[in-house]
């Protein structure tokens, strides 16, 4: 990790340094150090990636910065090498991600020489929607119709997403290729059935298909296998002190000066990580003093909590909210 | 290093699939807490009135919560001490079939439950139908509801004894029964007290220790190549997934259709150079030469793919819209994807007693064996032998929808000389064979002098009828210089039962019997009557049909 973070000068780099960069972090660990099972998850992820770049005519990554993302982007890079990933990688910002999260996503496109598309909702970020003010309008508008608009600007006819079954009770019905009309919502009714291996790709004019090539993969999956692969990712999910304040039961990190105090709160500092990363007014931090992937993972297999109950906007309108919010074209 | 176990739960609706599993991840702990506190306040405006209901831990859409019912497969991931699980619960409503089907195409291993109470339901006879269909070899039968027949052995033994007439008609070799109680827990997670008499082990005991079996992969290496990859002129690489076996840098192997042959110059698994990879390994092959090679070509190395633009295949029809024959699809079937023609059904199967009926047309969840024919020859082969080459998919060409998913139960043969149809199913199709008759022809100069023999306006008569009732009759009076053996071999391949005039003069000329000619003794029935003789005829030819060995077989 430390010779990552030694490429951190602004040179670009040749082509062949980003293959080299590729060749090294994807290189295969020995057997006796790979679990089987982790075997099996890659390399249906890999199958699944790959049918995608085979059958699809204009595919998209979607890159939320967050660790399944780096999992995926790495699951990306060993289905191809030493091709890059035929398609591009989709960030959709909400101007209110974590400093932290865009610096490292800069720096990971730059070492492997990616191609990176960032959209911003420029509609609304004109009208000043912003999480403190606006609650769920805000997710709606910054997230949900940002991502449509990258989306149809694009031309993207097929989106990796991050997205896990064992996430979200509605996800966990949710097929590998997930189809999408051409107002970009979801059918949960009338999914397409998905035999075996053979994924049928086909789609109509406006129509589009959000695919999980990570699906099957649980959050203790994903921690063993940044593990097992030496994935960077974020440092945010390592603990550290960092200023947060305390709010409904929550603790959010003050993370620029565009944050909201209420009456009474005033920044502490604690010693923190985060389970999933997002927008840093909505995304809750957890007391951890746990700072290597070790300590992480221990407390992973101990978890009571599942990790979105750190994520507000998922509390928003009760058990059926995630369902709602993808029949209108969130993620 | 633990393994994993794929399983599936299914069986009719509201046999309790939903609930044994909610129990059985609540029993072993294995929710995450605040997933417990929402199934709690969830509860509070269920059905069981403040009680516990574990169904609400897996029904996840709002429709489903709605309905109380489970109208789509949810995958579930638990781990215990001893392995890692992946559950599909699958929808027990006939209406959402389709649903389990796609549950039951990713598990090794299916529990499918019954009603103590009520026994083997049409549905508990589909699912386990399907679920043989797809390639699932190991099933557990889990008992529910015993709490409701007051844990009887009696109620229990009798289910058994269905279980088994199910399993032999099947042929499931790898079957156990467990008495259950999903709400009450009994067996679930630890053994009952209730069941005395049951000596096995509970559910999650068995599910924990069973080998499931998952069949053969086959014989022999092959890959089916997922993509090309070309980043420059310096590498060209094939993408896929080993399938079966392994391979190691240098095996010759064979590109399949073409036959070209090859070496492999170098392996990547997993984007990592490995001097071989095995069974599942996600693979980039470069090979020493240039080959033509795109995505639906098929690499091996003694695993005797066929090449075929022909299949028998046993299909669940999952569309809405009734499938008629001689509707056209793209068939995906490994990595290739072509159009084609289910050009017949031959017959439908009964989902709950598996007899055979004649279809003109099918309608959703039903299964039935029909014909398909692709636009130019494959690689492919049967289920049973290679299952990636045997499986296959219909998507529809205006709706995209995935019409039907189906197994290949038989390759048909190409014939250099007759084409590529063949000719067991041109013999199903027309529900007759071709066979050949023959009839001796009085020698010139002298007719009717020869008591046996038939003059040429006879036979003409015989041909008259057997067309008119539908067969596919021809007269053939072969002529001096002419190949009557080559000549009656296709028309009996083509389905066309032959009436062989043949003079005295001809007769020395022909083989008598041969592995492509059935001659027919005439005097075998009818005596000189045309219809009767056209009725013997019809007869024979139906009954080659139905014996299955038709002529050119």
């Amino acid at each position: 990790m430390t010779d990552r973070q030694g490429q951190a000068d602004e040179r670009p780099l040749t082509h062949e340094e980003e293959m080299e960069n590729i060749r090294a972090d994807i290189a295969r660990r020995p057997d006796a150090e790979r679990s089987p099972h982790l075997d099996a998850l890659e390399a249906e992820s890999i199958y699944i990636i790959r049918e995608v770049a085979a059958q699809c005519e204009r595919p998209v990554m979607l890159y939320s910065i967050g660790k399944d993302s780096s999992v995926m982007l790495h699951l990306a890079l060993k289905a191809f090498y030493p091709e890059k990933p035929p398609f591009p990688f989709l960030h959709v910002n909400t101007t209110w991600k974590f400093h932290e999260m865009i610096e490292f996503r800069d720096r990971v496109m730059r070492r492997y020489g990616l191609e990176l598309i960032e959209h911003i909702n420029r509609e609304g970020l004109a009208a000043g929607i912003n999480p403190f003010d606006n609650g769920s309008a805000y997710t709606d508008i910054m997230k949900t119709q940002a991502l449509r608009q990258a989306l149809r600007q694009g031309g993207f006819t097929a989106a990796f997403g991050g997205g896990r079954r064992d996430e979200e009770k509605s996800r966990a019905k949710e097929r590998i290729f997930s189809f999408r009309n051409a107002q970009q919502a979801w059918d949960p009714k009338n999914q397409r059935p998905e035999m075996w291996k053979l994924y049928n790709a086909h789609i109509n004019k406006g129509e589009s298909i959000r695919v999980f090539p990570i699906s099957n993969w649980t959050e203790k999956d994903i921690w063993l296998y940044i593990r097992q692969e030496n994935i960077d990712i974020v440092p945010l999910y390592f603990a550290a002190p960092r200023p947060v304040v305390e709010r409904d039961g929550q603790l959010i990190m003050v993370d620029d000066d565009r944050f909201r105090f209420l009456p009474g709160e005033r920044p502490q500092t604690r010693s923190v990580r985060f389970r999933t990363l997002g927008c840093y007014p909505l995304t809750g931090a957890t007391e951890s003093t746990a700072d290597t992937l070790d300590a992480i993972i221990d407390e992973t297999l101990a978890a009571v909590e599942s990790e979105r109950t750190t994520r507000v906007i998922d509390k928003d309108g009760g058990s059926a909210s995630m369902e709602r919010r993808k029949l209108e074209g969130y993620f | 290093m633990r393994d994993l176990l794929k399983f599936i739960t299914c069986g009719s609706v509201d046999d309790g699939k939903s609930t044994l599993i909610g129990h059985l991840l609540y029993d072993s702990k294995l929710i995450y807490a605040d997933q417990a506190r929402a199934l709690e306040l969830d509860s509070k405006v269920g059905s069981r009135g403040g009680a516990i209901d574990y169904s609400l831990l897996l029904d996840g859409l709002t429709a489903e919560r709605e309905q109380g019912i489970t109208i789509d497969v949810a995958y579930r991931y638990f781990t215990t001490e001893r392995r890692s699980f992946i559950v599909a619960d699958t929808p027990g409503h006939e209406e959402y079939t389709r649903n389990m089907a796609v549950g039951a195409s990713f598990a090794d291993l299916a529990v499918i439950l019954v009603d103590a109470s009520k026994g083997l339901l049409p549905q508990t006879r589909r699912h386990a139908r399907i679920c043989a269909l797809v390639g699932i070899r190991s099933f557990v039968f889990a008992v529910n509801k015993m709490d409701l027949v007051g844990y009887s052995e009696q109620a229990f033994r009798s289910i058994e004894a269905q279980v088994g007439d199910l399993a032999r008609e099947l042929g499931l070799e790898h079957v156990a029964l467990i008495p259950v109680s999903a709400t009450e827990g009994d067996n679930v997670t630890t053994a009952s007290a209730n069941t005395p008499w049951y000596d096995g082990l509970p559910l999650l005991g068995y599910l924990e220790t069973v080998d499931a079996d998952t069949g053969s992969r086959g014989q022999g290496f092959y890959l089916p190549v997922q993509r090309v990859s070309r980043p420059d002129h310096t590498f060209r690489g094939f993408q896929g997934q080993v399938e079966a076996d392994q391979v190691s840098v240098g095996d010759e192997l064979t590109v399949l259709p073409s036959g070209e042959r090859a070496h492999v110059r170098s392996i990547l698994v997993a984007g990592s150079p490995a001097e071989r990879a095995g069974f599942g390994d996600p693979v980039t092959i470069q090979l020493d030469r240039e080959v033509d090679v795109s995505r639906g070509c098929v690499l091996e190395r003694d695993a005797g793919l066929k090449v075929a633009s022909s299949v028998l295949a046993t299909v669940l029809w999952m569309d809405d819209r009734p499938l008629e024959p001689g509707r056209d699809f793209y068939v995906l079937l490994g990595t290739r994807e072509i159009p084609g023609v289910l050009t017949s059904i031959l017959y439908a199967i009964d989902v709950n007693t598996g007899g055979r009926s004649k279809a003109s047309s099918l309608s959703k969840n039903e299964i039935a064996v029909v014909q398909l024919a692709f636009t130019e020859p494959i690689v492919v082969d049967e289920f049973k032998r290679h299952r990636t080459m045997g499986e296959l998919i219909l998507i529809d060409r205006v709706s995209n929808a995935t019409s039907a998913c189906g197994v290949v139960e038989r390759v048909d043969d190409q014939d250099a000389r007759g084409g590529d149809a063949d000719s067991h199913l041109r013999m199903v199709l027309k529900g007759h064979a071709g066979i050949t008759v023959e009839f001796p022809l009085a020698g010139e100069g002298a007719p009717g002098a020869d008591g046996d023999a038939f003059t040429v306006d006879e036979v003409k008569d015989v041909e008259h009828r057997l067309v008119a009732q539908g067969l596919d009759a021809y007269l053939y009076q072969p002529g001096p210089g002419s190949h009557p053996a080559e000549v009656v071999a296709h028309l009996n391949r083509a389905g066309v039962t032959v009436l062989l005039a043949v003079s005295p003069q001809a007769r020395d000329a022909l083989p008598r019997r041969s592995d492509n000619l059935v001659f027919r003794d005439w005097q075998g029935g009818g005596g000189r009557d045309p219809a009767a003789i056209a009725d013997y005829v019809r007869r024979m030819s139906a009954a080659d049909a139905a014996a299955g060995q038709g002529a050119a077989l």
